[in-house]
């Protein structure tokens, strides 16, 4: 098959790597409002039937919306397998965690409604609370942690070496980071139960947001000027490197310098329309809630994430995954993806997939559309959770 | 390399995946059972078979939660647990998991939504077409998933490249119509159709017995029966499929299924019984059937199948050749340039770097493989040997219980062809007891596959023992616990809340003779 060479190395490499940002800010806008919703349920809902409003705002949605994050691990794998391979075994209990709240999220959402017991009910709305939680803040401390370098190294056979722990991972600015995470996607949980519901349960869902959405903008600020005050140390490549080159991560230089990740918007400074929107989106969103434009409020906060999220590429292109141990190990765009045809492979099978998923997507959504009506969900026949 | 750790890695793996795979044939199949009883109420009008489609979508339902719980942890866990797998094959194995996830998650788990909840807002044919697409979705991500299993078993269209040290695709063409695939794709949906089958079979043989719910337990039984007698025909002959393509790609996995020690000459015998015996390289007390084994690894009288003796004396010539070329593979290596390479070492390695694997396999006993004693070699073609014992008696009760199988559902095929369902309790009592045997010999059916691979993860080319991550024990250890709590817990509460539903029976069974009127009163309800 010589079919790839349509596209050069280069080029695929870069739009793999705008790829990977639109999944990691698909699944977050997408799961990202379903698991922001779960963690406000006890705080907006607090009757049987609110409590079952709120659940059922993303009842029939949530198990099209985490598929984001499977295909999003599944591309990363195809797409970069070094990258999932350091960062899924090197983030081991982190991820274990994740995987913990993801098995029992589902379940929840199923066995919840199979009792009528207060009790039971009442123990799985904690389980949907903590795993739509968790999952945001890990999330955003794994981020994190990419940010200040990842403590491993790569043998002669690129066998991977990783040497940190579990709690070595909660660094103060990787918490910061942890929380723009879990209020973001808060806020956006928010805007979505506004959006999908009406009275006391929309009124609270406002009230979080709004609180939400001031504290996403202040805390992504403040992690900005940790980075620029020199706080968070960024990575640089230092050597010639082909762009079209094997994928061995070994064969560069890298240099650790404070500021490093704040070059690429000095050089091009139109790149600083990213973070300036990932602060002043939330605070729109929160107007929106605030002003019932249901629309406004959903669509900025999904924005705000977009842009909270591709800023952290921008910051770092062509750096991935740094090695805070052997920092010429780091993974670039360059050196860590899969082979030329792979890379193809998969760019075609994007391509026609991709239109397909959100075609049927929105014809979902739009079968679905409507607020979630209380009184058809306390005299529903079973049909909804 | 601790070799606890690999012990440790194979058990958590095996755990999840088996404990994923408790609920993924039931999904396969009730999903596909659901949709035809759908179908049969959009064409007829009648109601009962609406209600049919409901009530076992409640059981599909509890099942499919947990099906999709336990399997985002198989994706992440190559990435966690196997991380040197995933760097070595990610170029060729990440691809059909990517696919799987654009092609056939997001289409049974957006759908999945719809069929519970949008009886109300959505045609009757819309409504179909929904139950369906998650029909086809969750088949979609057996094939994909599928894909990547048979390049696991027989690695085509693959080659290592020395500059990445890796496995990099070279023909993915030949990757999608692996063989090994196509048979082990067909064979496992069918396995999924016959649990679904056999599930739905013993559940309404249940609600027969005590007299419940019989027009709605007859009609799902003579769905069952039908779609589970050509189900599980085409695993027996699927199931002969596989065992024809491993006489050719995977010669050791059927040697040591069949316990077959020395290469008889064709067409050789079937192990009936027996009790295979690693140490002394025999087995004891064996029955065999004289041509058996040979008609089928073979399909001919007089082509020869190795017995496992022969295998290890092969695999250490393999080995061999593996020292050699990974020798190749350090000189290239050790170049600066593409032009200093010795030409030596690039034939070398063009001649025999497909045996490199088997140099790994010597990575358990020396840090260079190149440094191995004869004593060593000898040892590391031992190890391609699979346990024997478990393979052969897994490989038993797997077959057993398909042959049992066609004989269940063909007997249940011909009573509901006479409308004699509940003419034999005893034989209704058999198939209520039959409910858990599918599982039995699916998860026979997974032993037989992967333990049968061993010591490869790829076979041939990675040896397990080499792909793991390198954690700690004790981090294992705490996931392993963990993992077997959830599990454990979430698996009580399942069987609970499936004995409940099933207890309860349907919702609200409309009565027969309303059926005539049900039009009418579906559409008054649309217009409310």
């Amino acid at each position: 098959m010589i079919l790839h060479e349509l596209i050069s190395y280069e080029v695929l490499r870069v739009i793999w790597w705008l790829l990977l940002g639109i999944l990691l800010v698909g699944f977050a806008v997408m799961d990202g409002f379903d698991l922001g919703a779960m963690g406000l349920l006890r705080a907006t809902a607090r009757t049987d039937v609110e409590r079952r409003v709120v659940i059922n705002t993303v009842g029939p949605i949530w198990e099209g919306n985490q598929v984001w994050l499977i295909l999003g691990g599944g591309a990363i794998f195809a797409a970069w397998p070094q990258l999932y391979a350091v960062s899924f075994s090197g983030f081991y209990l982190a991820m274990f965690a994740i995987l913990a709240a993801l098995i029992l999220r589902p379940v929840a959402f199923k066995f919840r409604s199979k009792r009528e017991e207060p009790g039971w009910r009442n123990a799985w709305d904690w389980v949907l609370c903590l795993t739509g939680l968790a999952p945001a803040l890990l999330f955003g401390v794994a981020v994190g942690n990419v940010l200040l370098g990842v403590p491993f190294r790569l043998g002669d056979d690129m066998r991977i070496w990783y040497e940190g722990s579990f709690f070595g991972l909660l660094t103060p600015f990787a918490l910061l980071c942890g929380l723009v995470s879990l209020f973001m996607l808060l806020m956006h949980g928010a805007a979505w139960l506004v959006f999908k519901t009406e009275g006391e349960v929309s009124a609270r869902a406002a009230r979080w947001g709004g609180i939400a959405a001031v504290l996403t903008s202040v805390l992504f600020v403040l992690a900005g000027v940790w980075i620029a005050l020199g706080g968070v140390p960024g990575y640089a490549i230092t050597s010639a490197i082909d762009p079209a080159g094997p994928s061995n991560p070994a064969a560069k230089t890298v240099a650790v310098t404070a500021g490093a990740w704040l070059a690429n918007f000095g050089a091009r400074p139109v790149l600083w329309l990213l973070p300036a929107l990932g602060v002043l989106l939330p605070l729109l969103s929160l107007l929106g809630m605030r002003g019932r434009r249901e629309w406004l409020a959903l669509l900025s906060s999904g924005a705000a994430i977009a842009c909270i999220i591709l800023t952290v590429g921008a910051a770092m292109f062509p750096i991935i995954l740094p090695s805070s141990l052997d920092p010429r190990v780091s993974l670039a765009v360059w050196d860590s993806s899969s082979s030329h045809m792979t890379l193809f492979i998969m760019l075609v099978c994007v391509l026609i997939f991709m239109p397909l998923i959100l075609a049927y997507t929105s014809w979902v959504y739009r079968i679905l559309r409507g607020k979630v009506d209380p009184v058809a969900i306390a005299t529903g026949e079973g049909h909804s959770y | 390399m601790d070799l606890d750790i690999v012990d440790l890695s194979r058990l958590q793996f095996a755990i999840t995946a088996l404990y994923h795979f408790l609920f993924v044939p039931l999904t396969l199949g009730l999903a596909v059972l659901i949709a035809i009883m759908e179908t049969v109420y959009v064409m007829t009008g009648r109601t009962i078979w609406r209600d049919m489609t409901k009530f076992w979508g409640i059981l599909f339902g509890i099942n499919f939660a947990m099906g999709v719980a336990t399997g985002v942890v198989m994706e992440f866990q190559f990435g966690m647990n196997w991380s040197y797998y995933s760097h070595y094959v990610g170029d060729i194995f990440g691809a059909p998991l990517a696919i799987e996830g654009l092609m056939a998650f997001f289409l049974e788990a957006t759908f999945v939504g719809l069929f519970f909840f949008g009886w109300d807002r959505m045609t009757k044919v819309q409504h179909l077409s929904a139950t369906w697409l998650v029909a086809l979705g969750s088949n979609f991500s057996a094939l994909w998933i599928l894909i990547a299993n048979g390049w696991m078993q027989n690695p085509v269209g693959a080659a290592f490249n020395p500059q990445t040290m890796r496995m990099e695709v070279t023909d993915f063409f030949a990757v999608l119509t692996n063989p090994v695939a196509q048979a082990k794709f067909v064979h496992t949906v069918s396995a999924g159709y016959v649990t679904a089958s056999l599930f739905v079979l013993g559940v309404s043989a249940w609600y027969l017995l005590k007299g419940r719910h019989v027009p709605l337990a007859k009609r799902s039984m003579t769905v069952a029966a039908s779609f589970g007698l050509a189900a599980s025909l085409s695993v027996v002959v699927l199931g002969d499929e596989s065992g024809y393509q491993s006489s050719e790609h995977q010669k050791m996995k059927l040697a040591a299924i069949e316990a077959m020690w020395e290469t008889e000459p064709p067409p050789a015998s079937f192990t009936a019984f027996g009790f295979p015996d690693r140490e002394a390289r025999e087995t004891h007390y064996a029955v065999h059937i004289p041509w058996v084994m040979g008609l089928i690894g073979t399909r001919s009288l007089t082509q020869e199948i190795p017995g496992i003796n022969q295998l290890v004396d092969d695999a250490e010539g393999y080995i061999r050749d593996g020292i050699d070329a990974y020798d190749a593979l350090q000189a290239i290596r050790a170049a600066k340039t593409d032009a200093e390479i010795p030409a030596e070492a690039r034939q070398r390695f063009e001649d025999k770097g497909a045996r490199m694997g088997y140099a790994l396999l010597l990575m358990r006993y020396v840090d260079d493989p190149r440094h191995a004693t004869d004593e060593q070699i000898r040892q590391a073609a031992m190890d391609s040997v699979p346990p024997v014992g478990p393979l052969f008696w897994t490989f038993r009760i797997m077959v057993g219980l398909g042959v049992f199988f066609v004989l269940l559902t063909a007997t249940f095929f011909v009573l509901s062809a006479r409308h004699r369902l509940d003419a034999h309790p005893w034989l209704l009592k058999v198939a209520v007891w039959s409910i858990p045997l599918p599982w039995i010999a699916v998860e026979c059916g997974w032993i037989v596959a992967e333990v049968g691979r061993q010591p490869w993860v790829i076979e041939g080319v990675l040896p397990t023992a080499m792909a793991v991550s390198n954690l700690g024990a004790g981090t294992l250890l705490l996931t392993i616990a963990g993992f077997v709590l959830i599990y454990t817990v979430l698996f009580v509460i399942e069987m609970k809340l499936m004995l409940k539903a099933i207890r309860k029976g349907p919702p609200h069974v409309s009565e027969p003779h309303l059926s005539f009127y049900q039009p009418m009163i579906d559409k008054l309800a649309r217009t409310r």
